[in-house]
């Protein structure tokens, strides 16, 4: 379930982004605090440091770059993230939420049947088309990227890669009344081979 | 009349005869800022132990896994509850209860502007609050989640009366915040200390002025979505049911534009305390005061545009994700300024320690870690792993306890004294901070890794096998440790009342006004007003105390058994009037009861009741301004110190009139919120099909006859102005805003079946809107007809005229947009 393990592209870029800034938290919070017990323990170290100079750097100089880098960093990775037009488009999987249970449908998989269990291709994007009956959830598989939520009358698209075969967890994680915790679902993804097999299309 | 010479104990004591309030049952009549102050923290610490109760259950059910302790239909109700007491019966509450007592101290002032909205506002909250208690109690509490999202709490999908607690008790209490927010605002801009210039204000008071202006418009938003969605729950008017029209992200929309605000509403007035403590220990004046004038202003001009950063996940486009991104990402700067500053002050005074720092380095902790996770959840992408998951519950809370709880406690610790007029016990002091900073951080800080390993939130059970156990049973303990440090915390409180050493009046050295005064403080605040000659957080408050109390200054005498204070100009503090306030009434109590009765009607649908009730507020309103104002004009009076001013009914600039704009700014923005709304369906809703049925020209009629009343009133203005009689015109302007509100009304009920589709419900609300206002605007006429009979107006004394002009253009003009929206509604907008 975790997100810090992650087996896709998606989540594995969102896990470095993570690591990146937990990293520059910490030196951060560091920072902060260790200046504070300078002021009460070793006063003398800073007490030179002129009053308004305290709120041009730690207001201005320290956190204007940081957040810069970071907002630009984080907007060439939602970027990447997104579904976009243009090239093989990929295979699209239809998710469907209900109160309180997942359905499955492979629109681009002639023959293919509906399911409760969410099959992937591994190895290479789809594009799940996310949409929910009656309240608000949200389709979450931590190990392969974010969430996206599905809201009646609308329809999101989320673009999810599982690296390798094999099985994974996905969650509701929008909160949608009494069956809320009960709302998960398998995802298994499949070498390409394997896949039309499992949702039952025709190979 | 000059002051006579008297000695301070006399002045004490004659003051204290005029501005006292009676024991007994004559409780209830009070309306004095220190008895109601009081009243609100108190009241918003029991309702903080109630949602502390309710965290405790929560960490009980979470502790093990498949746990069956409560079941997930009661776990969604404690939840839920814990989230709204805490945000909407703690938080808020406590900090306008702090602000109540502490600004007229502050500012040199010995009310609130207005002492009966004050005691109204308290009753709303108390039976508001009361409702929802009442119902968690008998097992109806609210059950969608304190955000409420819809269609989850729509009719359908939560059935019962569980979210009309919610939506009816919450619009309840809010009625006091924004009330609260009005009164603020006033007392901060005109019931100042003279001399005391908005650039010599404690910074208390600039944050104060800051939060309250954010509340007055951040509330609203929330306010108009709980009356749409009650009117859909109650009458099937769909505006959030993509069936028909409405859009469930509509209700987000507007949830958040209050819900982010909201956030630094609550942090603003405790980051205010920061600032007027921290001098204190760092003895020496706030490093940056203007440098953090601009960052609090920066902070709520950045807090409106950055509500989206709550719904990354919904859908919307990415690049739109990005400038509310960059958004979120800024509001770090102007935090970071404050931090900055408080760090600046303390490392170029010589700061000395005592148990309110012990809190403040707590405070340091804990929230620089919530705003370092702030910017992490910030970005986009990361957000979509962590929205909605345990990650956020720790960002939340490190976010409120650390830029809330922890300052309200450093406060509770500072100011306590002037309360009880005693100092701490420090042996349980000092224990009690470390269990509350060492169970909070093992609750918390661990849930930020339960959040990564993909724990989602208000999940009422869990399976063992995803390495969440530990994680949740340390939160647990860690829990129980914090709830045994705040129990202790009350130990201490009442120790301090008890057996605390009694202390000089100015325990900790402090600069500021509150403590120019005896301890515990007199109903009065001040036996004189001083005239302030520099900034007004860097007084010497021992010697300034000693003046006032012997009736050095402004207004220290006695005269005719009036409660007066002074009002300033507003940029300058020069003295300008002297406002007489109300005695003690039993006039909030009723009125509260009587909104009470109309809330309770709507709730269980008790249908004859509203209008009944909504008649008698009407009726207690008209009581409420008889023994205000005045028969003849008294032009200048002494006000001591060789200066005479008039007193507030003889002057324009007075805090009634302030207060009109005020609720009309208030009342513009639910309106503006409406009026989003109605575009946000027809341009945007998934369902929305044009074109609609043609529209009805009836209650155009309201817009001809509204304009004429707009005409009639300034008329009547010029009229009052040039002492002639303006009484046919105002009788005159009550018929025709009477028409007005028929012919809106008309309008309403010849809608064929608004419930079809959202078009013709839109259509529905704003014509109610209108009619409303139309109302309103008659009653006011008549109000002002009624008080120019009874000789209460005349040329200088034009408040009761000029108010209910102000509203008759606001009723009229916001007719405008209106019949734009409903044109383009009928139109079809696609």
């Amino acid at each position: 379930m975790s997100t810090l393990d992650p087996a896709g592209p998606a989540a594995g870029n969102i896990a470095t982004l993570w690591w990146v800034m937990f990293f520059g938290a910490v030196v951060l919070f560091a920072l902060v605090l260790g200046l504070l017990a300078l002021s009460f323990l070793r006063p003398a170290a800073i007490a030179s440091i002129k009053p308004m100079h305290w709120i041009i750097g730690g207001g201005l100089i320290m956190p204007v770059p940081i957040l810069l880098g970071l907002l630009i960093a984080a907007l060439l990775l939602g970027e990447q993230l997104l579904p976009k037009p243009g090239g093989v488009a990929p295979m699209r999987i239809e998710a469907h939420a209900s109160q309180w249970q997942w359905r499955f449908a492979y629109p681009d998989a002639p023959g293919s049947a509906e399911t409760d269990v969410l099959h992937l291709p591994a190895g290479e994007p789809v594009d799940i088309l996310v949409t929910a009956e009656d309240v608000i959830h949200s389709f979450w598989i931590p190990r392969l990227g974010g969430k996206i939520d599905a809201i009646p009358g609308h329809e999101n698209t989320i673009r999810l890669e599982a690296d390798e075969p094999g099985v994974y967890r996905g969650i509701c994680a929008e909160y949608c009344g009494e069956g809320h915790e009960t709302m998960g679902f398998v995802v298994e993804a499949h070498a390409p081979a394997d896949f039309p097999a499992a949702v039952g299309a025709a190979p | 009349m000059s002051p006579k010479p008297t000695s301070p104990i006399a002045l004490h004591k004659a003051l204290e005869k005029i501005w006292g309030t009676p024991s007994g049952w004559g409780r209830l009549s009070a309306v004095n800022h220190n008895i109601l102050g009081k009243r609100f923290m108190v009241l918003a610490l029991v309702f903080f132990a109630i949602g502390g109760i309710l965290a405790m259950l929560i960490r009980a059910q979470l502790a093990t896994p498949n746990s069956a302790f409560v079941g997930p239909e009661l776990y969604n109700q404690i939840f839920t509850m814990h989230g709204t007491v805490m945000m909407f019966l703690f938080a808020i509450p406590m900090f306008e209860g702090l602000a109540m007592y502490m600004l007229p101290k502050l500012l040199g002032a010995r009310d609130l502007a207005f002492p009966r909205i004050a005691a109204y506002g308290f009753w709303c909250y108390l039976f508001g609050g009361t409702i929802l208690i009442v119902a968690m109690l008998a097992g109806y509490a609210p059950n969608a989640g304190w955000f409420m999202y819809t269609p989850l709490s729509s009719g359908t999908y939560t059935p019962g009366i569980n979210a009309d607690v919610w939506l009816l008790g919450i619009t309840f209490v809010e009625i006091s915040a924004v009330t609260a927010a009005i009164e603020l605002i006033v007392t901060i801009l005109k019931m100042r200390a003279p001399g005391m210039s908005l650039t010599r204000m404690p910074i208390f008071g600039w944050y104060m002025l800051v939060t309250a202006g954010m509340m007055l418009i951040g509330f609203p938003p929330l306010i108009l979505g709980s009356m749409l969605l009650e009117m859909e729950r109650a009458f099937d008017l769909p505006f959030f049911d993509p069936t028909r029209g409405g859009d469930p992200l509509l209700w987000q929309h507007l949830f958040w534009l209050f819900g982010h605000p909201e956030v630094y509403i609550i942090f603003l007035p405790a980051a205010g305390v920061l600032s007027t403590m921290i001098p204190t220990f760092a003895r020496r004046p706030l490093v940056g005061y203007n440098a953090i004038i601009v960052a609090i202003v920066a902070m709520a001009f950045l807090s409106f545009g950055l509500w989206v950063h709550h719904m990354f996940t919904v859908g919307i486009p990415h690049l739109a994700l990005a400038f509310f991104s960059a958004a979120s990402a800024l509001v770090a700067i102007p935090t970071a300024v404050q931090i900055f500053a408080w760090i600046g002050t303390l490392a170029s005074g010589r700061p000395k320690f005592d148990i309110p720092m012990l809190y403040v380095v707590g405070f340091f902790i804990v929230f620089v870690c919530g705003g370092l996770t702030g910017v992490m959840l910030a970005m986009v992408p990361f957000n979509s792993q962590a929205h909605d998951t345990y990650f956020v519950v720790a960002h939340l809370h490190y976010v409120l306890v650390g830029g809330f709880v922890f300052p309200m406690l450093a406060a509770l610790y500072y100011w306590l004294p002037h309360v009880t007029g005693r100092r701490s016990v420090y042996s349980l002091s000092v224990p009690a901070f470390w269990l509350i900073l060492v169970g909070f951080n093992l609750t918390f800080f661990l849930m930020h890794l339960t959040g990564l390993m993909g724990m989602p939130r208000r999940i009422s059970t869990y399976p063992s096998n995803w390495g969440w156990d530990w994680l949740n049973l340390l939160s647990s303990v860690g829990g129980f440790l914090m709830t045994m440090g705040f129990a202790l915390v009350l130990i201490d409180i009442i120790m301090q009342f008890r057996f605390g050493r009694r202390t000089s009046r100015n325990p900790w050295k402090a600069r500021t006004l509150e403590w120019a005064m005896p301890t515990p403080a007199p109903s009065y605040n001040f036996a004189a007003i001083p005239e302030i000659a520099g900034r007004a957080d860097d007084l010497d408050v021992n010697v300034l105390g000693r003046d006032l109390a012997g009736g050095k200054g402004y207004l220290g005498f006695t005269r005719a058994d009036r409660q007066e204070t002074l009002g300033v100009d507003m940029m300058s503090g020069e003295p300008d009037q002297v406002i007489i306030l109300p005695q003690p009434t039993y006039l909030p109590l009723w009125t509260a009861l009587a909104t009470g009765a109309f809330f309770l009607g709507l709730l269980f649908k008790l249908y004859w009741l509203p209008p009944i009730a909504a008649v008698v507020v009407i009726v207690l309103f008209f009581l409420w301004t008889r023994p205000l104002g005045a028969r003849r004009n008294m032009g200048p009076i002494d006000i001591g110190m060789g200066k005479a001013v008039p007193v507030d009914g003889e002057v324009r600039d007075n805090v009634t009139w302030w207060a009109t704009l005020c609720g009309i700014t208030a009342d513009t923005t639910l309106y503006g919120s409406l009026l989003f709304g109605a575009l946000y369906l027809a341009l945007i809703a998934p369902g929305w099909t044009d074109p609609a049925p043609p529209l009805d020209w009836l209650p155009a009629i309201g817009l001809v006859t509204a304009l004429a009343a707009m005409a009639l009133l300034r008329r009547a203005e010029v009229l009052n102005a040039g002492n002639r009689s303006p009484l046919p015109l105002l009788l005159a302007a009550l018929g025709l805003g009477a028409i007005t509100a028929l012919a809106l009304l008309a309008g309403m009920l010849r809608i064929p079946d608004p419930t079809s589709h959202a078009n013709l419900s839109l259509r529905f609300v704003l014509l109610t809107y209108c009619a409303v206002h139309a109302g309103v605007a008659a009653l006011l006429a008549l109000h002002a007809a009624l008080r120019y009979r009874a000789g209460f107006v005349s040329a200088v004394r034009a408040t009761d005229i000029r108010i209910t002009r102000a509203w008759t253009d606001y009723a009229a003009l916001a007719q405008l947009p209106a019949w734009a929206i409903l044109l383009l509604l009928a139109g079809g907008a696609r």
